[in-house]
């Protein structure tokens, strides 16, 4: 127990340190932004992880939640006259409660039953926001208000990618403890074997169901901070799109695994960035290391490496 | 302790050593950047305009450039999403330095980079269709495309005089025909217009039959017209001919305004209106059109190029491409400022779009004469005579 | 009557696409467990690929049967070079790794072909056929037909050869099968051929009406992995009904509803069966692979 908290500890220690230092070596603010779009990425992936890795359950509409949030922070002190971080909490009950009453009949099936469910979700959550034009300001997208916290006001690619960074430690922080409670040790059980679990008394809906509803929360909040950063939304955000990237990042970084999360996000929101030297082989590219990684690091990224270390390690 | 000191140190120099090739290299050229759709669903709008900005630098730079020096372009593809072309706003800023951009192939992704630029005060001429782009004005953004307002008035124009007063709307639900449909029921009533029909379909949809079935059993539908881009008006003006409903006028937009649209409808297409520019026509326009040199120039030099018909979309990036520079030329200078005051003094400038005459209140600079009314006879673009 | 015919058949054509997208999908998870996310690649090739080879001189057909046999062989290639290697992954690895396989073959057809869309004239002409006042185009009754015989044959080859009564036992059952002598290799092998070889027709017969291009692929996956969930994830006979409906659900609620909602309108009904009937409309009860 000591050992993994010291574990727990040192995870969250060495993502504090990278925070730090990374400002130290980036030659222009064009670094921070994309550091930051890693940051939003990383901490949606990570709450789709507790629903992917821990309670083995595949979302293809997870973009819906994303876009939930950064719309309530758009729509919210556009329309309604909402404070913007009023929003922001509003947009991640509404994604709660969207995911409590989607999740709780669909979650008692099996199989790809959740990842059908969500996929219609997406594609019904997109398409309401493009139609309803009064409102989002359809396909082109709507600008957001900068948001404001005690009268200071949060904008710059600078000032924002510590923001997301701070974003990035709690929602770090929470998972890696999630791992450890009670729910935690269910939600593992509920990825080795269903039956096993219920026999041992775990009502394995019911943790489904929150390991949904955890994730979704952490999409719609990694939506508002990006709906802030960028000052200006679209549908594209809540779209399958989306949805698809989300749980790429999870399962590439590496299932279950936190920090695989971070680090499949690093590889995704960079890669495209690095490939665009290859000019019209960027897209071939991006499939081919999608599809080489994953024949080679068939359980992601960090859990494949970490495993590799330890067997040199040992012998 | 040591290593990561020899790090710092390494780190530093190879920073300024990368500043003072920078530097040496900035002498003799300027950056220009560009972010465009060249993949994803507006890719057949991005791909011209790529190829139009490439073709375009070579010509000017095997011509000695802009006062003097060179220009380098850098284009990134922003694959049709927004975020992503914030990202490359952000990267063509901060980080290559671009002292102007002329880019921005959809409004979604042209409305997510307007506030880089804005902060940046570095001129941005955009290549996107809505007039929210240039609606209210902005310091530094422009636009060369006519807007989707000025095609829902020429094409109400076209109607009036034909005494059609009675439309149906057929609209793709992707951004340009949203905003097109949009601008359309808003001018309506301008032009006497009863808007009676009013279907939609979306942007990959391969069967349109069941809207147009609707429209046609509206009682009292005149002319019909189909605001958007893509292969959606082909597969619609297909299935318009399919339920025989040729004998109602129908209006395209300036969205289709390249030969494959014609290619992809086929016979279906003969009679279609639409508003576009005079580039589509360039050997059909009198020698006394001041845009017909233009026009029929930049038409042969893609053409030979590309090995591709011609699009309108390829040669708003043209008139972005040129107003960009003859204002570089006009400002003897490289300041982001001084270009962009001389981007907005813009006079009688002949591009493929029109005759462009910005001012403080107008980052446009187009009328509605800067469109013509064709008509599509015998598988090609014809000029639709005035007053008829 | 005549604009309920209208949609009919509309609806009809097109979820005759999404029925032979979806059975490519039952074929290969039957196979492999895979749910194969570049099904929509295929149908993407047998397009580009017939448009390309015929504007080079081929004659329609042999430009058709050339499109065929390319996109078998990448449906091959597929199979040899990322799933097979990946043996033994996880089945959402398994997804992942179809995801870059499509993001890929995207990145090849865009260099290789181009970025513009593309037609194909009708087979047996353009002029509409009236049907009690609904106008259909010939070239529905090519899909229609098409997908028609494409099911049939491959009822009679899973019903009544050898090799088809080796794919089923391997779809019921894998250890069994291998138990019993049948090389589950050459079974998934055989799948993944299969699939892409019904994706390439769909993608021929099809785009005469619909028009293709390098990316069509993305939204016809999507389709047509919802028309197997409705109609039951693994049941060759629940994709091509699932497939037809979700073309009905479409067309109809286009035309009596409204146009701007028809797809939020196909998916609450996918999501109402899926709340009535668990493991859609002809699933079987255990297909948990996950």
């Amino acid at each position: 127990m000591g050992a993994l908290l010291n574990q727990r500890f040192l995870t969250l220690a060495v993502l504090a340190v990278v925070i730090a230092v990374l400002p130290f070596v980036f030659p222009s603010s064009y670094y921070f932004r994309v550091a930051s779009l890693v940051w939003v990425s990383a901490l949606a992936a990570i709450g789709l992880n507790i629903l992917m890795g821990q309670a083995g359950q595949v979302s293809l509409g997870h973009a819906a939640f994303f876009g939930i949030g950064a719309y309530a922070v758009a729509i919210g002190p556009t329309h309604l006259g909402i404070p913007p971080w009023a929003a922001l909490l509003i947009g991640a009950a509404l994604s709660a409660v969207l995911a409590y009453l989607v999740g709780r009949p669909i979650l008692r099936l099996k199989g790809h039953y959740l990842a059908i469910a969500t996929l219609g979700l997406g594609v019904l959550v997109a398409l309401v926001i493009s139609t309803e034009s009064g409102w989002t300001g359809g396909p082109d997208g709507m600008p957001v208000e900068r948001l404001t916290l005690f009268g200071w006001r949060v904008s710059g690619s600078y000032t924002w990618y510590w923001v997301t960074g701070a974003l990035l430690l709690v929602g770090t922080w929470i998972a890696l403890n999630l791992d450890e409670t009670p729910t935690g040790r269910a939600f593992r059980a509920l990825h080795d074997s269903e039956v096993a679990a219920q026999v041992v008394g775990v009502d394995v809906a019911r943790f489904k169901l929150q390991a949904f509803v955890i994730a979704a929360v952490y999409a719609s909040i990694a939506g508002s901070a990006l709906a802030f950063m960028n000052g200006f939304i679209n549908p594209d955000q809540a779209g399958f799109l989306h949805s698809v990237e989300l749980v790429t990042i999870v399962v590439l970084g590496g299932l279950g695994s936190v920090v695989g999360s971070i680090v499949g996000a690093v590889v995704l929101v960079t890669l495209p960035q690095a490939l665009t030297m290859f000019h019209e082989y960027e897209h071939l590219l991006l499939g081919l290391i999608i599809v080489v990684s994953m024949i080679f690091m068939r359980n992601g990224i960090v859990p494949s490496l970490s495993g590799l270390f330890l067997r040199r390690a040992r012998s | 302790m040591k290593s990561k000191a020899t790090f710092k140190t390494l780190l530093v120099a190879s920073v300024m050593a990368l500043g003072v090739s920078q530097v040496a290299l900035a002498q003799d050229t300027v950056k220009i950047g560009s972010v465009l759709s060249v993949t994803g669903p507006s890719s057949f709008l991005g791909e011209p305009e790529d190829k139009t900005l490439r073709l375009y630098v070579d010509k000017i730079n095997a011509a000695g450039g802009v006062n003097g020096k060179k220009l380098e372009l850098v284009i990134y593809d922003d694959g049709g999403d927004a975020n992503k072309a914030r990202t490359f706003a952000t990267r063509l800023v901060e980080d290559d330095e671009v002292i102007a951009m002329v880019g921005g192939t959809t409004t979604g992704s042209t409305m997510a980079m307007i506030p880089v630029f804005e902060d940046a005060k570095v001129p941005f001429i955009s290549l996107a269709g809505a007039i929210e782009v240039i609606d209210p004005v902005r310091k530094f953004v422009f636009k060369t495309p006519h807007t989707d307002k000025m095609a829902c008035e020429k094409i109400f124009e076209d109607l009036k005089k034909r005494n059609l007063t009675k439309i149906g709307l057929v609209s793709g639900t992707d951004g340009f025909g949203a905003s097109m449909r949009a601008q359309c029921v808003k001018v309506a009533p301008t032009y006497g217009m009863q808007i009676i029909a009013d279907e939609n379909y979306g942007p990959r949809d391969s069967d349109m039959t069941a809207q147009l079935t609707k429209i046609k059993n509206t009682a009292g539908v005149q002319a019909v017209v189909n605001p958007g881009f893509g292969q959606g008006p082909a597969i619609v003006t297909r299935n318009y001919a399919q339920l025989g409903m040729n004998n109602i006028p129908f209006y395209q937009s300036h969205g289709v305004a390249s030969k494959s649209f014609i290619d992809l409808a086929g016979a279906a297409a003969e009679g279609v209106r639409l508003p576009a520019a005079a580039l589509l026509v360039g050997d059909k326009l009198p020698e006394s059109d001041p845009q017909k040199k233009v026009v029929t120039e930049y038409k042969q030099a893609y053409e030979s190029a590309t090995k591709q018909p011609v699009s309108t979309f390829g040669g708003h990036a043209y008139d972005g491409l040129f107003i960009l520079v003859e204002a570089m030329k006009r400002a003897n200078s490289t300041e982001s400022q001084k270009i962009r005051d001389e981007i907005e003094k813009t006079k009688g400038f002949v591009g493929t779009g029109g005759i462009v005459n910005m001012s403080a209140t107008d980052h446009l600079g187009l009328d509605l004469s800067a469109f013509r009314m064709l008509e599509i006879k015998g598988g090609d673009w014809n000029l639709v005579a005035s007053g008829s | 009557m005549a604009e309920f015919l209208q949609f009919l058949i509309s609806g009809l054509t097109v979820g005759a696409v999404y029925a032979l997208v979806a059975l490519g999908f039952t074929l290969i998870y039957n196979a492999s467990g895979v749910v194969n996310f570049a099904q929509g690649e295929f149908v993407m090739l047998g397009g580009m690929v017939t448009v390309f080879a015929s504007a080079a001189g081929v004659p329609l057909v042999l430009a058709a049967f050339i499109a065929v046999v390319v996109a078998v062989v990448i449906g091959l290639l597929l199979h040899r070079l990322a799933i097979e290697p990946a043996r033994g992954a996880s089945a959402v690895t398994l997804i992942i790794i179809t995801i870059g396989a499509s993001i890929l073959f995207r990145g090849i057809a865009a260099i290789i072909f181009d970025k513009q869309f593309h037609k194909l004239p009708g087979f047996t002409g353009e002029t509409p056929i009236d049907i009690l006042g609904a106008a259909v185009q010939p070239q529905s009754f090519w899909v229609l037909g098409g997908a028609a015989v494409v099911v049939v044959a491959l009822y009679v080859f899973l019903e009544h050869t050898l090799l088809g009564k080796a794919v089923l036992a391997t779809a019921a059952n894998r250890l069994a099968a291998r138990l019993v002598g049948i090389n589950t290799t050459t079974i998934m092998a055989l799948a993944f051929g299969g699939s892409a070889a019904i994706g390439a027709i769909a993608g021929i017969l099809v785009t005469p009406i619909t028009l293709t291009s390098y990316d069509v692929g993305t939204l016809l996956a999507l389709k047509g992995f919802a028309a197997a969930m409705l109609g039951g994830m693994g049941n060759p006979v629940g994709a091509v009904v699932g497939g037809l409906l979700l073309g009905l659900l479409e067309a109809f609620g286009a035309g009596y509803l409204s146009s701007t909602y028809k797809d939020a309108f196909a998916f609450l009904v996918i999501l109402i069966v899926l709340f009535v009937a668990p493991q859609g409309l002809f699933g079987r009860r255990v297909v948990e692979r996950v």
